[in-house]
């Protein structure tokens, strides 16, 4: 091998079958999950479905960019479900207008809260400190990210609960409802019918669909372009020589922190929204779809390796699978089985192919 | 003489480019203590993994004892009693001494252990060393040189008639060597063999009966220590031909100091002094200069380029970057006063083995790259692969290709422009040319020099005498962490350099 690239210095790349598979293998295995199942279930391929299925997701997707980040570095937060119910609890009672006033009941002008703006601002504050503990926890205190971030889903899920004092909080200013519930007609190209494709057409796209594109859309620039991303990658692929390059590891490692705990605030701040409601036992059991996603969409657990896209994909495999899986009437019990089986096989397959470029 | 012990004859072994062992015959005696010497790579490793049962030859007979043997697993060299002590220790260290000292035989009933029997079992072995240890203490407490003993109880326990020790005394201080020495007389005295691996020749003079030289993979001498001398086992060490094969060039006009190391100290374990990785290292390197820096493995060459490049932190010394001190925490500090570090393991240290060449190449450069501080410009990137890929001949499909395919040389020229694209006023290569074909190692040689005439102060560390002689200007030694001679290229000769970095005495 090493002989042949010396001897034809122009010789194109040879095709790798393996490698361009699996690189679009997240993307293949969607189109058919979703052709499967608009076969055994006209229902699914709706619009209305469709958008269903992709607002279902956007606040996974939001957390699923943050750990995209966390898990490129090597790292891993199991703390995000409880970070989000926190968060979440934090920006309904700003947006009642105080701790003491959390369980008041009133909309529009009758309750006395903030406004969404200061909610939203809270929600993500309370993010960030939380990520950016955690991170000084790990590149400080030099405690494995697992450990911190187990630690953490503790603690954040005791300070929901101690927070949300029994019950949740609901009814919301509609301004703050509006960013979970909401839709905002935009002109889109059709794909369908097939005569009528690339006509715009002006569609209602669910807000939080919106937030979840634009921040996917953000994170997918800073990760491809800009300095920090390559850090990002540099630090997960290989940290000793990224420190003998000059970066600083420690800072990258506790930045991609204090990144997933802003989309847990921004997270909580939609979820919170959709539900109209808040509550201690919100965002239970995220961290493993979120988990799932980012590993499905080809991002590996051992860091440096993955794409925003990759990771989009995975998200939308997860909820189309979950949705599909609930029009065709299947326990959700058996749900949580397939998307096991899921993220073991998509591993499995990551794993496969690395071996196989290695003996290639 | 006596029927020996071990004989090993012919023994051969390849490994893909390499014929790490070829023909080699190694007699041990009963009863004896044995030297096996040779340079770092000349096949000493090799030898001991194959009597170790770890490897096996591709060519040759063993016989122990009389007998022909095949040690096809390390298990199979224990059970004829043949145990090997590595230079890192195989201990447990959150078990007992006398867990890890009967580790996998442990008495009792099985699956029971009977710990009151393996204590005094023990506490009798260690007893027979002269020491006093806890067979309950954990080993982790223990210092290198009690920890030694406890690897040394373990080979007692296994009824051993053949202890190899590799490198024994590296770690030790000279109290610690002399009671390492008394205890292996005694078991000399009780008929054990010993082979004995070590770069101090001295202590080959003060300890061993005979010793066996390989060199280059052969078998180049043997014969009694009594009816040697240190020069003569230095002479069979390195006897060989400065290899054409390496560039030459025309000794540099060399300008201004560019680096000064004054004092450079730094201590590895702080309980004994002795374990210094550092100790009062100076020295000094003239823009255009190619300062060679020449030692056996573990000597402090490598530590010495770490601590000037803020990769490890040092107790004490000073760093001046033309003639003005500065003070180097970490390798960001290091990179902005202009130093560079090419590391001693490319794939460890230097390379991003999942990512494209355009962006290991690219990765220290950023600033120069950088557009709105923020953003990477990826026309100026590419430029930059460009024009690397053609000063420095980089044979790659495509800036996009992933580095790990690309052959040693190429990824080794990679790591160098992504140094030389910071434009460095000092750069440090570790091992240059390790594991890359002889062509490349021309190349890479021939960059060197470049780098030398457009300025750069180069301090270039190699394991191999040839290269080392061939490519500087001067050159120092170092030895246990000390700088232990200097000389000019002209006056250099592999015995000279063999002799300042095998004798603890400095040279003039």
């Amino acid at each position: 091998m090493t002989e042949a690239t010396r001897a034809q210095p122009a010789a194109p790349p040879r095709i790798d079958a393996v490698g361009l598979m699996a690189r679009f293998a997240p993307l293949i295995f969607l189109l058919a999950l979703m052709a499967g199942f608009s076969i055994a279930q006209p229902h699914f391929l709706t619009p209305l479905n469709l958008f269903n299925v992709m607002r279902q997701v956007s606040v996974y997707g939001l957390l699923a960019i943050g750990m995209t980040f966390v898990i490129l570095t090597a790292g891993i937060d199991l703390s995000v479900g409880s970070l989000v119910a926190f968060a979440g609890l934090v920006a309904a009672a700003v947006s009642k207008g105080g701790i003491a006033n959390r369980f008041t009941v009133g909309e529009g002008e009758a309750a006395l809260g903030y406004g969404w703006e200061l909610a939203a601002l809270a929600a993500i504050g309370v993010g960030v400190v939380g990520g950016f503990l955690q991170g000084f926890a790990i590149t400080r205190l030099k405690v494995p990210p697992f450990v911190v971030t187990l630690g953490g889903m503790s603690v954040f899920r005791g300070a929901a609960l101690l927070f949300a004092g029994g019950g949740p909080i609901s009814g919301f200013d509609p301004d703050f409802v509006w960013w979970g519930q909401g839709k905002l007609p935009l002109p889109l190209p059709r794909v369908w019918p097939l005569e009528n494709l690339g006509q715009l057409i002006v569609v209602d796209v669910p807000v939080p669909v919106i937030v979840f594109i634009a921040f996917a859309v953000l994170a997918h620039i800073v990760l491809r372009s800009t300095r920090y991303g390559r850090q990002v990658y540099a630090v997960g692929g290989n940290p000793e020589a990224a420190r003998l390059s000059g970066l600083n590891v420690r800072w990258v490692i506790c930045s991609v922190y204090v990144i997933i705990g802003f989309f847990a605030g921004l997270g909580a701040f939609v979820l919170s929204a959709r539900l109209d409601s808040a509550e201690a036992v919100a965002g239970t059991g995220y961290e493993l779809i979120v988990i799932a996603s980012v590993v499905i969409g080809g991002t590996s657990l051992f860091g440096g390796v993955g794409t925003i896209f990759g990771t989009v994909i995975g998200t939308i495999l997860i909820g189309v699978l979950q949705n599909g899986l609930v029009l065709m009437q299947v326990s959700p019990y058996i749900q949580q089985i397939v998307i096991g089986v899921i993220i073991v096989l998509a591993v499995a397959f990551d794993t496969f192919v690395k071996s196989r470029k290695r003996t290639a | 003489m006596t029927e020996p012990l071990l004989r090993m004859s012919g023994i051969g072994k390849r490994f893909p480019g390499v014929q790490a062992l070829d023909d080699v015959n190694f007699e041990v005696a009963p009863g004896e203590i044995h030297a096996l010497l040779g340079e770092n790579g000349a096949g000493k490793s090799t030898l001991l993994k194959i009597l170790s049962g770890a490897q096996q030859p591709d060519a040759g007979a063993i016989t122990f004892a009389g007998k022909p043997v095949t040690l096809s697993t390390p298990h199979d060299a224990q059970q004829l009693g043949i145990v090997t002590i590595y230079q890192e220790f195989t201990l447990a260290p959150n078990m007992t001494i006398a867990e890890n000292v009967f580790i996998g035989r442990e008495p009792g009933r099985w699956p029971f252990v009977d710990w009151r029997k393996m204590a005094a079992d023990t506490r009798a072995i260690t007893r027979r060393l002269g020491l006093e240890l806890r067979p309950m203490a954990l080993v982790r407490g223990l210092s290198v040189a009690e920890q030694q003993m406890v690897e040394i109880a373990r080979a007692l326990s296994m009824q051993s008639r053949l202890i190899v020790m590799d490198e024994p005394t590296s770690a030790l201080s000279s109290s610690e060597v002399e009671k390492l020495f008394r205890i292996i007389r005694d078991l000399k005295a009780h008929g054990l063999s010993i082979i004995f691996v070590t770069h101090r020749l001295e202590e080959v003079m003060q300890i061993c009966d005979r010793y066996t030289v390989l060199r280059d993979g052969r078998w180049v001498g043997a014969g009694a220590v009594a009816e040697t001398t240190v020069d003569g086992i230095i002479r069979l060490m390195v006897g060989r031909q400065v290899n054409a094969l390496f560039a030459h060039r025309e000794p540099a006009k060399a300008g201004d100091v560019a680096l000064r190391v004054e004092g450079l100290t730094r201590r590895g374990n702080a309980q004994d002094p002795h374990a210094s990785v550092l100790e009062n290292v100076s020295l000094e390197v003239r823009r255009g200069e190619i300062l060679g820096v020449a030692g056996l493995v573990g000597a402090g060459r490598t530590e010495m380029a770490r601590a000037v490049f803020g990769a490890d932190p040092f107790d004490a010394g000073r760093v001046e970057i033309d003639g003005k001190p500065v003070s180097i925490r970490s390798p960001q500090d290091a990179i902005r006063h202009g130093i560079g570090l090419v590391p001693e393991d490319r794939k460890q240290q230097a390379l991003f083995l999942s990512l494209a060449v355009r962006v290991n190449l690219s990765m220290a450069a950023h600033e120069r790259i950088g557009r709105w501080r923020v953003f990477i410009d990826e026309k100026a990137e590419r430029d930059l692969v460009e024009e690397y890929r053609k000063t420095l001949n980089i044979r790659m499909a495509s800036p996009e290709q992933i580095i790990v395919n690309l052959s040693g040389g190429n990824q080794q020229k990679v790591v160098l422009a992504r140094w030389l694209a910071l434009r460095p006023r000092v750069l440090i290569v570790d091992e240059p040319t390790r594991g890359i074909d002889v062509g490349a190692k021309v190349e890479v040689h021939n960059l060197l020099f470049e780098m030398a005439r457009a300025g750069i102060a180069v301090i270039a560390i190699s394991s191999e005498l040839p290269e080392v002689m061939a490519i500087s200007d001067r050159i120092v030694t170092m030895r246990e962490g000390r700088v232990t001679g200097e000389i000019n290229r002209d006056a250099a000769s592999e015995e000279a350099l063999m002799t300042m970095m095998t004798l603890s005495a400095k040279a003039a």
